[in-house]
């Protein structure tokens, strides 16, 4: 199957400074895709080029076959979500929504039935002649969402739409997007530095780390399987292992060790509990394996009370979930 | 506490008589045309003359057309150097104080010589060129104004992110300015166009050199020949131009509120 966007051996550099140090990657038709790292990795500087804001200093940007490497942003025809709404303050609601079908000189009356059926999709009909100031944050980024798919971009990019918001509405909006995209099968471009939030909505995730893509694969590829060091300690929790006993860099994910064996499990560990943290439906456990701090995820259970501090407990793992990292 | 407060009144009383007297004595005497009475004569013989309404006529056409350019120029002007050449703020900032530093006939006298009759470009050899060449004049007259009118409305929103907003939803250079910049700065645009029209109306030596029929010329003119019709001109020229002022203030209420921001 032919890659829907393809981003070929992109560089971009600042100057003396490459931020982008030629990157690869290709997706298919209506895969929701995140480029995952932490700040100031270039992420931003991909989308935009993308987008047609930044230039590339070399490499090629192609969509649905079309090379759109050197085109202008308004010839485009895709879509994109701001970080700060970037919703036009003097249009209302509908105007805002309708802004890229009148540029496309698309009919009032059907701009009408489009924005309409937008405001639905967004699950805020009958706000069309509001101005964004007289809406909320969750609610203007809804719209910009909107403004974005109106015109059916072929390509919806989004720059940590969510970080301007608080902590609940950004899990509902990110399900809300989620559903919207997978509704309408639109090939998505997410931008974040939360690794839950891509692991929680992506059909796939572009991991990068200082310019250079470093994985790429499906959460679940990239949770159990990542391939080099930086990946394995950005996405999710990590134990680095006692060296005496497992050899140099081997890690395991937290809720991958118990305080009972499990048909699976073949090594013990002993050591003294140091920590309790109560974080409701999940206890964590820190304990003190002869000098390494070694975190345990157990289930919270009504029947049985957590462990003290200052117990000594055996920890039970399996050595196939032991990670190697690599460098 | 209280010594503070009687002595800010006392400035305030001060500054305000400084103001205040001359206004209300010129009114005063404006009222004085007919002998042992106050009347409005001095008023209605302003008004009577045809000369009043043709050049007020003139200096407000001027005006809206040095409104026009003024915007046309600095408008796009402040956009790409606000969104692509900020390193030239400084430079612009320089650029427009120097209609404030150098003299009006310094300005006028240069356009003589270089637009002269007998120069390449010999605007002044016909009414209408004169016209635009004063037209010219005002418009860097007003520039100082305009320009930090405009800038400040450019700052109150996120332009770049607008801009690419607009651009990724297929707009052009044309319609990002049009649509989306100017009506979010258009009080700004306003404010600025006031006192573009307040300075035009009142403009006396480049309007009298390039002997144009403006209103400041016909100011001066019965300034020297009448006695009470001056005054009553004064007060005139007075209310139109706070007039002006006043309607920038009023805008200013109508100001578009801006998206919340997060930066
Ligand atoms: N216009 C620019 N000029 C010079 N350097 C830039 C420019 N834009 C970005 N950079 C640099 O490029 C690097 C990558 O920036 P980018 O915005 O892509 O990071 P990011 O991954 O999006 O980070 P964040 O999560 O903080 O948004 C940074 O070091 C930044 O300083
Ligand atoms: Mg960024």
């Amino acid at each position: 199957m032919a890659a829907f966007l393809e981003v070929q051996n992109l560089v971009k550099s600042f100057g003396t400074n490459t931020v982008v140090k030629g990157v690869n990657f290709a997706f298919e038709k209506g895969e929701f895709i995140s480029l995952l790292g932490p700040s100031g990795c270039g992420k931003t500087t991909i989308l935009r080029m993308i987008a047609g804001f930044e230039r590339p200093t070399s490499g090629a940007i192609r969509v649905d076959g079309d090379e759109i490497t050197h085109l202008k942003p308004n010839q485009r025809k895709l879509g994109m979500v701001f970080q700060a709404y970037a919703l036009f303050p003097n249009l209302t609601v509908g105007d805002n929504i309708a802004f890229g079908l009148k540029i496309a000189g698309m009919p009032a009356d059907q701009r009408r039935a489009r924005v309409e059926e937008m405001l639905r999709l967004i699950g805020l009909p009958g706000f069309e002649k509001r101005f964004p100031y007289e809406m909320s944050g969750g609610q203007q980024q809804r719209v910009a969402l909107a403004r974005a798919i109106a015109p059916k971009p072929r390509l919806l990019l989004l720059d940590e739409p969510l970080s301007a918001l608080d902590a609940k509405i950004r899990v509902s909006l990110r399900e809300e997007i989620r559903a919207i995209q997978q509704d309408l099968g639109i090939t998505t471009v997410f931008v974040t530095h939360d690794q839950e939030e891509a692991m929680s909505i992506s059909d796939r995730i572009v991991v990068m780390n200082a310019g250079n893509l470093d994985q790429m694969g499906s959460p679940h590829e990239i949770y159990n399987r990542p391939s080099t060091r930086f990946v394995a300690t950005f996405v999710g929790q990590l134990n680095t292992l006692p060296e005496a006993s497992f050899g140099p860099n081997r890690a395991i994910r937290p809720e991958l060790i118990s305080l009972a064996p499990r048909p699976e499990t073949d090594t013990t560990l002993t050591g003294t509990i140091s920590d309790v943290g109560f974080l409701g439906s999940v206890v964590r456990l820190r304990v003190d394996v002869s000098g390494t701090p070694i975190n345990i995820d157990t289930f919270n259970s009504h029947a049985t009370t957590p462990p003290q501090r200052g117990d000594t407990v055996t920890l039970h793992l399996a050595a196939k979930d032991v990670l190697t990292l690599g460098a | 506490m209280k010594s503070q407060k009687f002595w800010a009144w006392l400035i305030f009383v001060l500054g305000a008589a400084y103001f205040i007297i001359p206004l209300a004595a010129t009114f005063e005497f404006s009222l004085r045309m007919r002998r042992g009475e106050y009347s409005f004569d001095a008023y209605a013989s302003v008004f009577a003359d045809p000369y009043f309404a043709s050049s007020f006529a003139y200096s407000v056409i001027v005006g809206l057309f040095t409104i026009v350019v003024g915007i046309l120029v600095v408008v796009p002007a402040v956009y790409f150097v606000r969104l692509r050449m900020p390193w030239l703020r400084p430079f612009m900032e320089f650029v427009t104080l120097l209609p404030l530093v150098i003299p009006a006939l310094v300005l006028v006298y240069g356009y003589i010589r270089l637009y002269g009759s007998s120069s390449f470009i010999p605007f002044t050899g016909s009414v209408l060129g004169t016209d635009i060449l004063l037209t010219c004049a005002y418009v860097t007259l007003a520039l100082p104004y305009m320009y930090r009118a405009v800038d400040n409305g450019m700052r109150t929103i996120d332009i770049g992110t607008l801009t690419e907003a607009a651009q990724i939803a297929g707009a052009n250079q044309l319609q990002i300015i049009g649509q989306i910049i100017l009506p979010n700065i258009l009080v700004a645009i306003l404010s600025g166009a006031f006192l573009t029209f307040a300075i035009v109306i009142g403009e006396f030596t480049i309007a009298s050199l390039l002997n144009r029929p403006a209103f400041g010329p016909y100011l001066v003119g019965i300034g020297t020949n009448r006695a009470y019709e001056p005054a009553a001109l004064a007060i005139i020229s007075f209310i139109i131009t706070w007039g002006a002022m006043g309607m920038i203030n009023v805008l200013g209420r109508f100001a578009p509120r801006t998206s919340a921001r997060t930066d």
